[in-house]
């Protein structure tokens, strides 16, 4: 593979060397666009994307981009310094509820999670990693500098490039998650920095961090991924996709009637496209026929996650979609009383046990296929303060014991490196598997604790890939509208999908000194060992004698007189 | 140390404490019990603060629809048949935008509860979580309320309900909330709790959670049964004298206080009269109550058995008594409301304050290094006396070293002589501990009782029958029983109970100080040659058993019920079947711990009144 890729690297760098000698910029092209999305819980999705493409490729050796257009510099110079060959980083404030809320287009787990694919030519990849996570920490205004070699981890399956490429070396991976990690306002303006328009124009101006943070979830993430310029593939492009998702609760905010409208949910109406961007849509999810306002004659169908949707489309680089109010607030009442599609796939992890000495994690993973079985790949990681007894992970399904196909385990090790259990697990059809294994909780040093010892400690998500069979391939009551010609054989080309699940982090309390009891520890111990050690030292150490019985004053004061006469002493 | 190395400083202080061993004894003990009543008088106490910074001030609002809904409520259960009317409750959880699970469970009972007219228990829990917005579901309180048979309770499942549709509309949560109905009080609790935590201690039978919230940080447990109450009583006391944190009780009666609720401890309230006598009565009868409500080891609410799982929890019982003024819902709505985004806004569990104290009012309290030093007093005797023994049993050996011949060395007694009475007394208190469960069903057969009165009369039998064991079974191996024999028995047995009872007051002191008031008087004080007759009434009247029932008297003369004998000897036997019953139920270790070891420990004393 390595030999394949050296080719393949060396014929693009031919290719794009040539290209760009004439030193003509590369071309560079941003798109933006929102889709809407009632849930059934009531509440309302909405997920941003905005997407940078440019047909160049900064990891040649010997080339020097020095000029940028819409693609961020910041991020463009730590690519290149860092042999960056692909980068995933999500912050996340909330936990995506998928039995109520169904799959997010982008999941990601609770606090910050970072996945870094390096260039094949890196050598000191760990050097690499810990400089990255410092610069990125710095141009998110993030806690990404708490990432470390006791929480980084290399996946050997679970963690795949999207991007062109087909690095299979783990070696070259390296994966972190901050749980505890509270995403803000200073992690927001960061963000839109990297936007070309910024928040100035286009669907940024939407991004109001009072309407954005009143929310019950909210999720943003920048995907930084080689891929391909056409359809030939013969040379590499950039893309950068920043996304944003955020979940509305319409309870507490709508006093419970199903309406919304965009000025509702971010204070702010469209009024035109970023003038950057050759794209600006807006999709707005009417598959359960929610009233729309403007009504919108585009529609659009596409196969999302295994289930087929139905979008109104609104392009913004037209002057229409903005009618004579120059301002577009679209308004939307539903009834929201569809089933919805329950998920296939969900996952969920508590801690079981009590006591401070030892517990039980158990993760569950439910398959809701009705007939078909489909194999996961879990990953956990699990800091080295809760020691794993590995030899008591048991995997069952329908109460019966279910052996993975493929386990990969690296131990920890106190102080240096996370557990890391990867596992490939066949999921039978409608059941539940639980996975479980025991740890013991262990003993820090008392300068190793959080400043708040008492609140636990966290331990990240457990990840959950999967292809998942498609509902659409198994919606085999052709009750819709469709032509006959389609729906003959019902295995179609979108039969699978893939989806990750994350579960949710556990918060562990771990046994926790009183600290208020050092002064006390240090008075006591010194007390002991000065009088307590000193005299069995003393006693062990001493020969024993059985001494004259001293003689009484008067008979010494007699003797001491006798001494003096030359007369024989008293006794 | 140069106690240890200088022999004759060292016979001197030994001297001492032989000759002047029974004058410190019976100061030790009169001081124990001064100390201890002591602790009720006020300039001895603490006043009550708030020792956590999180649980700042906090603004408060609440509606008033939790009248509506018990009625509403009520008329479902009507329904129901007095069950739970589980379908309505989902409903009306889901149309308050919960997340809503039920759990079902069954237990069978090792013998029928008369208290409770129970045995097959079958119910159903229904619960809602509030997941709190942008919260990744790591961290949850609990707010429960039994839905018990009769109109009893109807009223805390109406505020609970009112509540949740409150808090719903808030925006200010960071823990996600679980509003839990259960049935059948505790057992449903348990059942919630182990399937919670994945956990199954005491062999109930239930189907498993569907929906978690991360760790539980506190929970509070409703108890209201109408519609105005008077006062608020909050209820501390868990499984095996476990308290929550003292920092939950410092919140209730700082709520109370701010909104003018009338609040009570052991039903008790609390008067500023300290210097008067009758000031200091209450002040000790409150303390005394939860004394011995700690001691009896039950949950005298849902939230006892929160505290297994390091989950800080109290019981608020609402209380509707002839007095003027009157609190209606809305402000006990409020109070709760202030209390739970208290523990909302805290950082960590609660840690900062006291686990281990007694109040003698909810705004004072006594922490564990004062009341520590009642229990060391009477329990030093124990160890005087061993040392005592130690020094006479050393004595002797000591003079034969010194001795020319080594054939008039008195030999020592063997390890079986004291290995027998301690081996037979263990296996009565094994048999205390096993048979009136087992043997419930042959005694129903041949005696006209019902199974509880079989399992309660057993175990009495047995009691009763430990004492006319052959207990000079060391006549049988030495013939005759030696002087030197009572003598190591009684060190060792005195030890035992220092050992025995030292572990109990560390985790139950109020068990532990009882036990030792009672036993340490004639364990001190036993030896062979004391008048048979008398000294044996005095054991029997001295025993764990009698202490049980003298407790059960001082209580009911506490809450001011008091009983006839005939009432309180009835009180004493379901005293009993309660404890067996919690131990099997909810895993309570008083009984256990009474039958297994201060029995036969009590047992090995009696044998020493009658070794010859």
């Amino acid at each position: 593979h390595t030999h394949l890729n050296y080719k393949l690297g060396l014929t693009l760098q031919n290719r794009t060397s040539e290209a760009l000698t004439p030193a003509a910029a590369a071309r560079d092209e941003f798109q933006e666009e929102l889709v809407i999305r009632p849930l059934h819980s009531g509440d309302i999705y909405a997920s941003f994307q905005f997407r940078t493409l440019w047909d160049t490729d900064f990891l040649q050796e010997g080339q020097k981009v020095s000029h940028y257009r819409l693609f961020p510099k910041s991020l463009g110079q730590v690519l290149s310094k860092f042999s960056v060959r692909e980068l995933h980083i999500s912050f996340t404030q909330g936990f995506w509820r998928t039995m109520q809320w169904g799959q997010p287009f982008i999941p990601s787990p609770p606090g910050a999670e970072l996945w870094v694919w390096f260039h094949d030519t890196v050598s000191d990849v760990d050097g690499n990693w810990k400089e990255l996570t410092n610069v990125l920490s710095g141009i998110f205004c993030a806690s990404l500098n708490f990432i470390d070699l006791t929480n980084t981890v290399q996946p050997s399956a679970s963690f795949k490039p999207l991007g062109l490429g087909n690095a299979t070396d783990h070696r070259f991976l390296r994966y972190a998650t901050l749980p505890r990690e509270i995403v803000c306002t200073e992690n927001l303006t960061p963000w839109k920095k990297l936007l070309p328009c910024g928040s100035k124009a286009g669907l940024a101006v939407l991004l109001k961090s009072e309407k954005l943070f009143h929310s019950s979830f909210h999720s943003q993430a920048v995907h930084i991924r080689p891929v391909c310029q056409d359809e030939q593939c013969t040379s590499k492009a950039w893309e950068l996709r920043q996304t944003l998702n955020v979940v509305f609760d319409l309870y507490t905010a709508g006093q419970g009637k199903k309406e919304w409208s965009l000025f509702k949910m971010f204070s702010r109406t469209l009024t035109e496209a970023c003038p950057l961007a050759t794209s600006s849509k807006v999709y707005v999810d009417i598959t359960d026929n929610p009233e729309l306002s403007p009504a919108t004659p585009l529609l659009s169908q596409a196969v999302v996650l295994g289930d087929r949707r139905t979008y109104s489309v609104f392009d913004l680089t037209r002057a229409e979609t903005f009618g004579q109010l120059r301002s577009l607030n679209l308004l939307l009442r539903w009834k929201g009383d569809g089933e919805m599609l329950r998920p296939l796939l969900h996952a969920e992890r508590y801690v079981a046990g009590f006591g401070l000495q030892t517990g039980e994690i158990h993760t569950v993973i439910y398959n809701n296929h009705p007939y078909r079985a489909f194999p996961v790949l879990l990953m956990d990681s699990v800091p080295w303060y809760l020691q794993l007894y590995i030899h008591t992970l048991t995997v069952t399904s329908k109460s019966r014991d279910n052996k993975p196909s493929y386990i990969h385990y690296q131990p920890a090790k106190d102080r240096h490196r996370p557990h890391l259990l990867e596992m490939l697990i066949q999921l039978p059809p409608h059941s539940m598997t639980e996975v479980t294994v025991q740890f013991e909780r262990a003993l820090l040093k008392w300068t190793e604790y959080t400043p708040d010892p008492n609140h636990g400690f966290y331990v990240g998500s457990s990840v959950v890939s999967a292809l998942v069979p498609s509902m659409v391939a198994m919606n085999t009551n052709f009750t819709q509208d469709q032509p006959l010609f389609s729906s003959f054989v019902p295995v179609k080309e979108e039969s699978s999908y893939f989806v990750r699940v994350y579960t949710e982090p556990l918060l562990v309390n771990l046994p926790t000194p009183d600290f208020s009891m050092p002064y006390n520890v240090i008075c006591l111990t010194c007390t002991v060992v000065a009088v307590g050690y000193g005299s069995f030292y003393n006693l062990l150490t001493r020969t024993f004698q059985v001494d004259e019985p001293s003689l009484p004053l008067a008979k010494r004061l007699a003797n001491l007189i006798r001494r003096i006469r030359g007369v024989p002493l008293l006794t | 140390m140069g106690l240890l190395s200088d022999p004759s400083r060292r016979k001197v202080l030994t001297g001492l404490l032989t000759r002047l061993n029974t004058p410190i004894c019976i100061v030790c003990y009169l001081a124990g019990i001064v100390w201890f009543m002591g602790l009720a008088f006020e300039p001895f106490t603490l006043r009550t603060y708030m020792s956590e910074n999180a649980m700042g001030s906090t603004m408060v609002s609440s509606g008033e629809r939790a009248l509506s809904l018990a009625k509403e409520f009520d008329a479902h259960k009507r329904q129901a048949y007095d069950g739970m009317p589980v379908e309505w409750l989902v409903k009306a959880m889901q149309s308050r935008g919960l997340e809503v699970f039920t759990q079902s469970f069954s237990r069978k009972l090792p013998f029928p509860d008369e208290n409770k007219e129970r045995y097959m228990v079958r119910g159903t829990n229904v619960y809602g979580i509030l997941r709190a917005p942008r919260a990744p579901r790591t961290e949850a309180l609990v707010i429960s309320a039994p839905c018990s048979p009769g109109d009893s309770n109807n009223q805390a499942v109406g505020l609970l309900l009112a509540l949740a549709q409150y808090f719903r509309n808030q925006v200010y949560w960071a823990k996600d909330i679980i509003f839990l109905v259960n049935e059948h009080d505790l057992m449903g609790t348990q059942a919630w709790l182990e399937a919670y935590h994945h956990t199954n201690i005491t062999g109930m039978e239930y189907s498993p959670l569907q929906g978690r919230a991360g760790s539980i940080q506190a929970a509070l447990s409703l108890e209201l049964s109408s519609d105005v109450i008077t006062s608020l009583d909050l209820i501390l006391e868990g499984l095996n004298g476990q308290l929550p944190n003292l920092d939950l009780a410092n919140l209730f009666y700082a709520f109370c206080q701010k909104l003018g609720v009338l609040c009570t401890i052991q039903g008790k309230l609390q008067r500023n009269d300290w210097d008067t006598a009758e000031g200091y009565t209450h002040a000790a009868q409150t303390m005394m109550l939860m004394v011995l409500k700690q001691a009896c080891g039950r949950s005298w609410g849902d939230h006892g058995l929160f505290l297994r799982y390091h989950i800080e929890a109290a019981s608020v019982r609402g209380i509707n008594s002839f007095r003027h003024y009157k609190t209606d819902a809305a402000t006990i709505g409020r109070l709760l409301e202030g209390m739970v985004r208290k523990l909302n806004n805290l950082l960590e569990r609660l840690h900062q304050s006291y686990f281990f104290y007694l109040l003698p009012s909810l705004s004072r309290f006594v922490s564990i290094g004062c009341y520590m030093l009642a229990f060391g007093l009477l329990v030093v005797i124990l160890l005087l006396r061993a040392l005592d023994l130690w020094v006479h049993l050393g004595a002797p050996a000591l003079a034969a070293v010194e001795g020319v011949t080594e054939a008039q060395q008195p030999s020592g007694p063997g390890v079986l002589t004291v290995l027998t009475p301690v081996v037979i007394s263990h296996l009565t208190g094994v048999a205390l501990y096993l048979l009136p469960v087992h043997l419930q069903e042959m005694a129903v057969e041949h005696f006209p009782v019902s199974e509880t009165e079989a399992v309660v009369l057993t175990a009495v039998a047995i009691y009763t029958a430990g004492l006319a064991l052959p207990h000079n079974t060391q006549r049988l191996l030495s013939g005759e029983g030696t002087e030197q024999g009572w003598k190591v028995l009684k060190l060792t047995a005195l030890l035992y109970l220092a050992v025995l009872l030292g572990c109990t007051a560390l985790i139950n002191f109020s068990l532990g100080f009882i036990l030792a008031v009672t036993l340490v008087p004639i364990t001190a004080s036993m030896t062979p040659h004391m008048p048979k007759a008398l000294s044996a009434l005095v054991m029997v009247l001295l025993s764990p058993a009698f202490t049980v029932l003298y407790c059960v008297f001082i209580y009911q003369e506490l809450i001011e019920a008091p009983v006839s004998v005939s009432e309180g000897w009835m009180l004493f036997l379901s005293v009993i079947s309660q404890g067996i019953l919690d131990h099997a139920l909810y895993g309570s270790l008083v009984y256990p711990l009474l039958a297994l070891f201060i029995y036969p420990c009590w047992l090995m004393f009696w044998n020493i009144l009658f070794w010859s």
